[in-house]
């Protein structure tokens, strides 16, 4: 195990998970809402910070993950995640409770996640997309629980094939996946249960 | 001892045997550290003299862990409930990672466990943690002996009647 | 139906105010502490431990004094607090082959290597009320005998397992099914039904075992060994090349062996029922095992007649915390689904006598 895997966990794992906590609700419950999400883990690249203290703060030894390619091939990161969190990395998408995403313009379909099912939809994957940040060239308007009118979000990169993947994905409500958009120091929510109105175009 | 054990560092299958005895015996340091009381660690270290700094990786954290029985007690496993356990990790500036595992919820045992396994894989330190041990080690054995010979002497002792008339 | 009813904020702030000063009592009497619990209470905080599925003797103490000795109550108190808790994982499976015994007895065979070894029992005691212990007299020092040494005692199940004349283990290095993260279905596997019971409420399976005693259910139970003692426990950690001691813990052991004329698959041979529980909790490890054997009549192919033997029946009930969420929320309001069965009676009511009202004045004609 390479040695610097293993610093840069929760100060404080009670405090900070619980702020992590807070702001992944208002972030799921208000959608296109940014919250700030301030360094509070110092986890080893390609890894984010505000997606390491997401799966910190969500993630133990009963919740497998799946990562892709450039994260999977960190060692660094696996030992990090192994260490802190405790989780099991797991290969298969659709065995995943959560899943972390460097490269979103290269990432599985979100029909292959888990999607739970009827009797559970509970039992679905959450994904976190690392984004570079929220002010990308393509806006979704949002409508739907937790928005008054309707909301924008722009994270950047979004890649065009996700949208058409998100449209599918509310379509098949209650099941389906819910996203969590990470950039280093913020956090959007994007659940299940959000529409999107400008999809199409 | 056998030459493959004697030896350190020569070839392969030494380095192994040497890893090996070393995990063993690390082990064998935690199995009485996990039971110490958090005062006699204290005292215990406070004997070290020029303890390095610590570095936190771990801060300490309640949570459970799923103790598992066996059905039939040698069997397939099955989960019996679970413990509370406090964990704690932190590095030496040479880069050895003390981690501590105690049951119960106690924070300062788990970063004195911690810190005195980190100790203990430091090779300048390894004599004086030892030592620590070693002395923990003879006040739990105490404690378990007068608890077998305070069993032993509920032990039955058997003797036959002889009924009926065989002659 | 439930319905939010608002309104009595002060009436429960003030119930709970008077609940602490009663559960003080008269403050002329020294306050209980948590380590008077621990020390002089200690199976009430195994059983509370065993049930309330959490070892931590101390946190079991603090919710027996909270709940005012009520144990379910403080079943529940410690079931709540750990669902606070992350869990870290599983430990390597207790070996209670090399359980450091405090007790061991085999009501099947009187000599056995390691002999019967009574410990603190209640065994053999007149069951006669001691005034004595109205007073503060300390009692005499437990007599010991020369120590035997440390080394493991062999298990009674084990031995006769030698002969061939018992059913061995199932044996299976698989992930066993957790109910505290899947939602139970049946048929339960056994390792779940072993979960279930182990957390199971005493008086349940007493009652149970009971039953299968006096024929309610087919079986012919001996205590083949019981055993208390510590045993110490592990658990893999990534990063570590070897699994970490966390320490040690009390456990009760109980192997019911039970004849088995045999069937078309399995020779006549004894068959087995299983209880292990956290701390010293005899009564509870024997009722589990009395329990264990009888709901696996499908496996061995007996006849499913008696309540004992229903495994939807048995572990859907034995949770005492779920039992009592379910019966005492009873007391809680029900007002609206009160009403409108109260109108469907007045209506109903209404008709019968309208009906009868009829017949009357038709009988009247």
């Amino acid at each position: 195990m390479k040695a610097d895997a293993l610093s840069g966990g929760f100060f404080d794992p009670v405090f900070g998970a619980q702020a992590v906590f807070r702001a992944l609700l208002r972030a799921l419950s208000r959608p296109g809402e940014i919250e700030n999400l301030p360094g509070l883990v110092r986890p080893p690249t390609p890894l984010n910070p505000a997606a390491a203290a997401v799966i910190a703060c969500l993630a133990d030894a009963d919740t497998p993950i799946f990562l892709d390619r450039p994260l999977a091939e960190s060692e660094a990161v696996r030992d990090w995640i192994g260490f802190h969190i405790g989780a099991p990395i797991v290969s298969l998408a659709g065995r995943a409770t959560f899943a972390v995403i460097s490269d979103p313009e290269k990432m599985p379909p979100l029909a292959d996640f888990w999607l739970g099912t009827e009797e559970y939809p509970d039992r679905s994957t959450t994904l976190v997309l690392q984004v570079t940040g929220f002010e990308g060239s393509r806006t979704l308007t949002l409508q739907g629980p937790g928005i008054a009118e309707t909301s924008a979000l722009a994270p950047d990169p979004l890649p065009a094939r996700l949208i058409g993947q998100l449209e599918e994905n509310r379509r098949i409500f209650p099941r389906g996946v819910d996203i969590v958009f990470a950039s280093r120091h913020a956090i959007a929510g994007l659940p299940r249960s959000t529409r999107i109105l400008n999809g199409a175009a | 001892m056998d030459q493959t054990t004697q030896t350190f560092g020569q070839g392969a299958f030494g380095q192994e045997a040497t890893e090996a005895r070393q995990a063993e015996a690390r082990q064998a340091a935690l199995r009485v550290l996990a039971r110490a009381e958090a005062d006699e660690l204290a005292t215990g270290l406070e004997s070290i003299a020029d303890r390095p700094e610590m570095e936190t990786l771990r801060a300490p954290e309640f949570g459970l862990v799923m103790a598992r029985g066996r059905i039939g007690g040698s069997g397939a496993p099955f989960n019996l409930g679970e413990v509370t356990v406090t964990r704690a990790a932190l590095r030496l500036p040479t880069g050895e990672v003390g981690q501590g595992h105690v049951l119960g919820r106690d924070r300062r045992r788990a970063v004195l466990v911690a810190t005195l396994d980190a100790l203990w894989q430091s090779r300048p330190y390894r004599p004086a943690v030892e030592r620590i041990v070693e002395k923990i080690r003879a006040r739990l054995d105490a404690g378990e002996a007068r608890k077998r010979t305070e069993t032993a002497a509920t032990k039955v002792n058997f003797f036959t009647m002889v009924r009926g008339e065989d002659t | 139906m439930y319905v939010a009813v608002k309104g009595g904020e002060a009436a429960i702030a003030n119930a709970h105010r008077l609940l602490a000063e009663r559960r003080r009592g008269d403050p002329a009497v020294p306050a209980l502490t948590v380590d008077q619990i621990l020390q002089q209470l200690s199976l009430a905080v195994d059983r509370v431990m065993g049930e309330g599925s959490l070892y931590d003797r101390r946190l079991a103490a603090l919710a027996i004094k909270q709940a005012r000795g009520d144990l379910v109550e403080a079943i529940f108190l410690v079931r709540a607090y750990r669902t606070t808790l992350p869990r870290f994982g599983a430990s390597l499976p207790v070996d209670t082959g090399k359980m450091a015994v405090e007790r061991r007895i085999s009501a099947t065979f009187k000599d056995l290597p390691g002999g019967q070894v009574l410990g603190p029992t209640f065994d053999y005691t007149h069951r006669l009320l001691d005034p004595d212990l109205e007073g503060e007299a300390e009692p005499e020092p437990a007599a010991t005998a020369e120590d035997p040494g440390e080394g493991a005692m062999a298990r009674v199940t084990d031995l006769l397992g030698e002969a061939g004349l018992i059913e061995p283990d199932p044996e299976s290095d698989g992930e066993p099914g957790d109910l505290t993260r899947e939602p139970l279905s049946f048929p339960a596997p056994r390792e779940v039904r072993l979960q279930a019971l182990a957390r199971g409420d005493e008086g349940f399976l007493l009652a149970l075992g009971y039953s299968t005693q006096r024929g309610f259910a087919r079986s012919h139970p001996f205590a083949a060994e019981i055993r208390m003692g510590e045993v110490e426990v592990e658990i893999e950690v990534p990063g570590m090349d070897f699994s970490v001691p966390l320490g040690r813990l009390k456990v009760t052991e109980c192997q019911m062996v039970n004849q088995f004329r045999g069937s078309a698959a399995a020779p006549p041979q004894f068959t087995r029922g299983y209880g292990l529980v956290f701390g010293h909790a005899e009564r509870k490890a024997m009722a589990m095992a009395l329990c264990d054997r009888a709901l696996r009549a499908r496996e061995l192919g007996e006849d499913e007649t008696a309540p004992a033997q229903d495994g939807e029946f048995v572990i859907s009930h034995c949770d005492n915390v779920q039992a009592t969420g379910f019966v005492e929320h009873l007391k809680l309001p029900h007002y609206v689904d009160f009403q409108a069965e109260l109108e469907l009676i007045r209506r109903l009511r209404a008709e019968f006598e309208d009906r009868e009202g009829g017949q009357e004045r038709e009988a009247a004609e």
